[in-house]
């Protein structure tokens, strides 16, 4: 069964089609890669699932019920968690503080939230830099403070806006490794939007395609690089598998 | 130096800032305590007309704590403080003058029609999304409804006002003795650290911390599971429920009132220059700030009734001390844009954590 599942979805901006009749069902504990090139409609995707943004039409379900249209942190709540691609720290607060706050609605007392909030901040690698100001943090210590927050609100879906981008290739590995860990021991499910194929390729079950707001192809990573259309939407260029793309 | 000197300076340089408290609320209430402590004694050592302006101070601290919460916490800037001290102030004189109910129950029933004003009016701005300017310029036009709606409104004698009617002697119940009383001062201490002790409280509770997460990004809050709504009502409520107990202890310490001096604009000016010049969003801000425009308020207005003779242009006239809050908001904001508490706070943390 499907823990997520999108049916018909659409959103328009002002009579910009942003999404059209989007279909998509990720099953627990499956890694899906979303791609498309910019402007295809993949942040507004995850702006909708997660409640950021209302759909006009069709409907989200998680796990079986229909969150369409509910609020931002009720949908969080619930078990989705999103990353933002633009980094939103709370920018009066440490490392530790940012993420202890995703936990309080689930963990009480000061303790036991600075020691799981300290444990995940570890995690990341930041253990450095815990108890400084969030805004002190360079690019790539921002993007594993997004993740570091999210994990803290215990995601049983972990949606990623591009959590690799900005990254330099050294910095990209111990994040990756971190994803596939988080799938085999924690058996979180993970949709990641990404521009960065060889991540894409290493790490995705299924990969979605949109292509001007509509799903172009879905299949596994070789399937959906080897179509023609997808081929065609990335400007008649084959999608570059390289580490350094 | 040897290499393990060496070695383990850099090993804790690595190892970044050590932890901060587990609960700074702790220190803080330690701090709180012994200043209410160290206030005690005050208006049995001050002169008459220095107790007055330590009521003076005590009065703008609670409406500045007031304020603090909703717009140094919750980011939500208000000029329109004025309605909940307008109503706190109102709601006690309205009960003890036509229905004779102690002010202490009216000080609590002022606090709950705050609350639920202070809801209403975040309701909507919330709901159709003002902020900035235009949240402020909205909490100002409620204000002044509120202050015209008085005034030409016969139920609450107009334009009149209340005059708190006077009783023999003293009495806790009616929170009415002689004038210079110690009491004044005491109660005010009492209710003022209150204030304090609630913010301090709610600052560092489950909620304020939202409260300030949704401050810094309401998007990001949301996204980890901060029910955005809910709290930003719970901190106008709290906010305007603090700042009417000032107005129901004004009421009571001057007398009178009118809704001039209840929901008048100058009301608003006050608590947020109070909570300025001691620095926005801290807890002490608020009190930093409360001594000085307090003191500064009462220097004014000797300077307007005896001038000395080289001022003596400024005999009868008003304004003194707008002025002169203008002069230092300008200044404050340009030296200090922390607020004084706020500034030198910083200073301190980050040289420490060198």
């Amino acid at each position: 069964m499907s823990v997520l599942e999108l049916s018909g979805v659409d959103k328009s901006f002002r009579g910009l089609r942003a999404l059209s009749d989007v279909d998509m069902a990720v099953s627990e504990g499956e890694i899906v890669g979303v791609i498309g090139p910019n402007g295809a409609g993949k942040t507004t995707l995850f702006n909708v699932i997660c409640g950021a943004l209302k759909p006009d039409a069709g409907s989200v379900r998680f796990a079986g019920e229909d969150v369409t249209g509910h609020k931002p942190e009720k949908i969080a709540r619930s078990g989705m968690v999103r990353t933002f691609q633009l980094m939103r720290p709370f920018a009066t607060m440490s490392v530790a503080e940012n993420v202890s706050l995703a936990a309080q609605h689930h963990t009480r007392g000061a303790e036991r939230l600075r020691g799981h909030a300290v444990e995940i901040v570890e995690r990341v690698g930041l253990r450095e830099w815990a108890y400084r100001p969030a805004t002190e943090l360079p690019t790539a210590g921002l993007k594993r403070l997004e993740l570091a927050r999210a994990l803290a609100a215990r995601p049983r879906v972990l949606l990623l806006d591009e959590v690799l981008a900005g990254l330099l290739p050294a910095e990209r590995e111990p994040v990756l490794d971190l994803l596939a860990e988080l799938r085999e021991q924690d058996g979180t499910t993970l949709v990641f939007i990404e521009h960065i194929m060889a991540a894409v390729m290493r790490l995705s079950d299924r990969v979605l395609v949109l292509d001007q707001g509509a799903v172009l192809a879905t299949g596994t990573p070789d399937e959906v690089t080897a179509d023609p259309r997808v081929i065609e939407a990335y400007l008649g260029e084959e999608p570059t598998t390289h580490a350094d793309a | 130096m040897t290499d393990t000197a060496v070695e383990s300076r850099r090993e804790t340089r690595s190892a970044g800032p050590a932890a901060p408290p587990l609960r700074p609320q702790n220190r803080q209430f330690a701090v709180l305590a012994v200043l209410v402590l160290l206030a005690i004694p005050l208006p049995l050592i001050l002169p008459a007309a220095q107790g007055a302006v330590a009521v003076r101070i005590l009065i703008f601290l609670i409406m500045a704590v007031g304020w603090n919460i909703m717009s140094g916490f919750g980011g939500m800037f208000s000029f329109g403080h004025a309605a909940y001290f307008g109503l706190g102030a109102y709601t006690s004189a309205y009960l003890l003058v036509e229905h004779g109910v102690s002010p202490w129950v009216g000080m609590a029933a002022g606090m709950v029609v705050a609350a639920a004003v202070a809801m209403v009016i975040g309701y909507f701005s919330f709901r159709y999304e003002l902020k900035g300017a235009y949240f402020a310029l909205a909490t100002f036009a409620f204000a002044e409804m509120l202050r015209l709606i008085t005034t030409s409104s016969d139920a609450v004698n107009g334009a009149v006002g209340y005059q708190v009617p006077l009783i023999q002697g003293s009495s806790l119940g009616q929170m009415q003795f002689p004038a210079g009383s110690p009491a004044y001062f005491w109660i005010a201490l009492v209710l003022a650290g209150g204030a304090v002790a609630l913010s301090i409280l709610f600052r560092h509770s489950a909620a304020g911390r939202y409260v300030v997460a949704i401050r810094d990004d309401e998007l990001a809050a949301a996204s980890v599971g901060a029910p955005v709504m809910r709290h930003k009502l719970l901190t106008v409520a709290l906010s305007g429920a603090i700042t009417a107990v000032a107005g129901a202890f004004y009421t009571q310490y001057y007398l009178f009132i009118d809704p001039q001096l209840a929901f008048g604009s100058s009301v608003s000016i006050e608590a947020i220059v109070t909570a300025v010049i001691g620095g926005i969003g801290t807890i002490w801000g608020p009190v930093v700030g409360a001594v000085i425009v307090g003191s500064l308020s009462d220097v004014t207005a000797t300077l307007l009734a005896t001038p000395p003779e080289f001022l003596s242009f400024l005999q009868g006239r008003s304004g003194l001390d707008v002025i002169l809050y203008a002069v230092m908001l300008i200044l404050i904001v340009r030296l200090m844009p922390k607020g004084i508490f706020g500034t030198l706070a910083e200073k301190f943390s980050e040289r420490r954590r060198r």
